[in-house]
């Protein structure tokens, strides 16, 4: 069997050493704006410590919207392009992002059992984000059922388009259905002293999603080019084994 | 005049498929009786109280609707599956998405009749009212099932094409039809308590804008699921 030449496959590259040091820059960040949530910023008047949960639930939020906003992008210039590694990049960014919604569903749960009593409100926000994760668990379910990878990226990029369409017809339409929500959080709204540390988590998250969704594409891309090779193997010695 | 062609095998598409169903009745009947009996299956959950089934019946239909009407779209497709019938289909010249607008109406006939046996089922079952809101509640069940059949045929398009069909095409399907359950059933609560509030009006243009944003999405995006 001709042994697989792709560069991809000899040790670590530049590229993926330059992933990790972005890795842990990403987790020293989180370290660091949580140590400096702490140190800093006094216990909320109403809410006490439980406030310091918005420093992880907003900026988890935010990212897995972005996540769902490159899903849409990249699905939109695959369409356009045909150029797999859109696809790869949208597939990459759907995990991530369904993993990301999934914290923010499950960190805003824990706040709000102490703050509102109860563990789920039908709140607008609260509503189109559980509705979000599951238009994109149904996106990941399809890419999992197709097997041909040029079916898989077209209708997926159909899927993940017409799925992002439909965020701001589930909120417009919920908020109509009911709203109990406060006031959306953002540094210009909270005090300064926890608009800082909520700046310093932004920025860690932001971090966070970015290696992710790299490590998730720069995986996608070897698993591809893993196929190919065999594919390429099999073609020309008749027989694969695997 | 070619959208006048394309409307003329979008109707040829529509009566094919009608014609198969008119001729075997095996999936309408079946769909029918699924759509009465979950209308009983809901009435035995809540419990016999003729107060709490009537303030109930709403949602109860819409869900009916939504669980029974469903299981046409795949079938939809899996006719044309036999002896590659989609793929002759896909071979004619013309625009193919005309295939898409044929299957929507064809499914659009065959939900609403179900609609119709369902309606007044529900009438007896829930006992509500049923002529006098019955303008409006016609309204609400079009509106509300246009965008359920577009986004349904659209969905199915792919599903009907993979190994789970069965659970693969609720879980992409039911997910994007919350504003139409929301609004639906809203206003048809609205309709049924004689619309006391003037709120009917209101959810009967989110149906209707819901139906103006993915009746042309999905018209547009189903050129890239047939194309091969």
């Amino acid at each position: 069997m001709t042994p697989v030449s792709s560069s991809e496959f000899s040790g670590p590259t530049r590229f993926a050493r330059a992933w990790t040091v972005l890795g842990w820059l990403a987790f020293a960040a989180l370290i660091g704006a949580h140590i400096v949530g702490f140190a800093i910023s006094r216990p909320d008047r109403d809410m006490g410590h439980l406030q310091k949960i918005m420093y992880l639930h907003f900026p988890v939020a935010l990212t897995a919207f972005g996540s769902f906003a490159v899903v849409f992008v990249a699905s939109g210039l695959y369409l356009l392009r045909r150029a797999e590694h859109y696809d790869l990049l949208a597939a990459s960014a759907a995990e991530v992002g369904v993993v990301l919604t999934a914290l923010t569903l499950s960190l805003g749960s824990i706040w709000a059992r102490p703050t509102w009593g109860v563990w789920w409100t039908w709140d607008p926000r609260v509503t189109t984000t559980a509705i979000m994760l599951l238009v994109y668990v149904g996106y990941l379910a399809l890419r999992a059922f197709t097997e041909d990878p040029e079916q898989r990226a077209r209708w997926s990029a159909a899927v993940g388009m017409l799925g992002f369409l439909n965020v701001p017809v589930v909120y417009m339409s919920v908020r109509w259905w009911r709203s109990i929500h406060q006031v959306q959080s953002s540094p210009s709204t909270v005090a300064p002293a926890y608009a800082l540390s909520l700046r310093l988590h932004f920025i860690a998250f932001l971090l966070i999603f970015v290696y992710f969704i790299g490590r998730r594409y720069h995986a996608a891309r070897l698993e591809r080019a893993a196929t190919a090779a065999v594919e390429e193997a099999a073609l020309t010695e008749g027989e694969v084994h695997v | 005049m070619s959208w006048r062609r394309e409307a003329a095998r979008a109707a040829a598409v529509a009566w094919k498929d009608l014609t198969a169903e008119r001729r075997t009745r095996a999936n309408f009947n079946a769909v029918a009786f699924l759509a009465i009996l979950i209308l009983l299956l809901f009435g035995f959950a809540l419990g016999p109280d003729t107060e709490a089934l009537r303030a109930a019946a709403a949602g109860i239909l819409w869900l009916t609707i939504l669980f029974s009407g469903i299981l046409a779209f795949n079938r939809s497709y899996q006719l044309e599956l036999e002896d590659g019938a989609l793929e002759t289909l896909l071979l004619y010249p013309g625009d193919r998405r005309a295939l898409f607008l044929g299957k929507v109406a064809a499914n659009l006939v065959f939900v609403l009749l179900m609609e119709a046996l369902v309606l007044p089922l529900a009438a007896v079952l829930y006992d509500l009212p049923l002529l006098r809101p019955f303008p409006g509640l016609a309204g609400v069940l079009v509106l509300g099932t246009i965008g359920f059949v577009a986004l349904g045929t659209f969905y199915a398009a792919m599903a009907s094409r993979v190994r789970a069909r069965e659970v693969l095409l609720p879980l992409l399907l039911f997910p994007m039809l919350v504003p139409v359950l929301i609004a639906a059933v809203e206003a048809t609560g609205a309709m049924l308590s004689g619309d006391p509030l003037r709120e009917g009006g209101s959810w009967l243009r989110l149906l209707a804008a819901f139906d103006l944003i993915f009746v042309p999405a999905s018209w547009i995006a189903f050129e890239y699921i047939v194309e091969e």
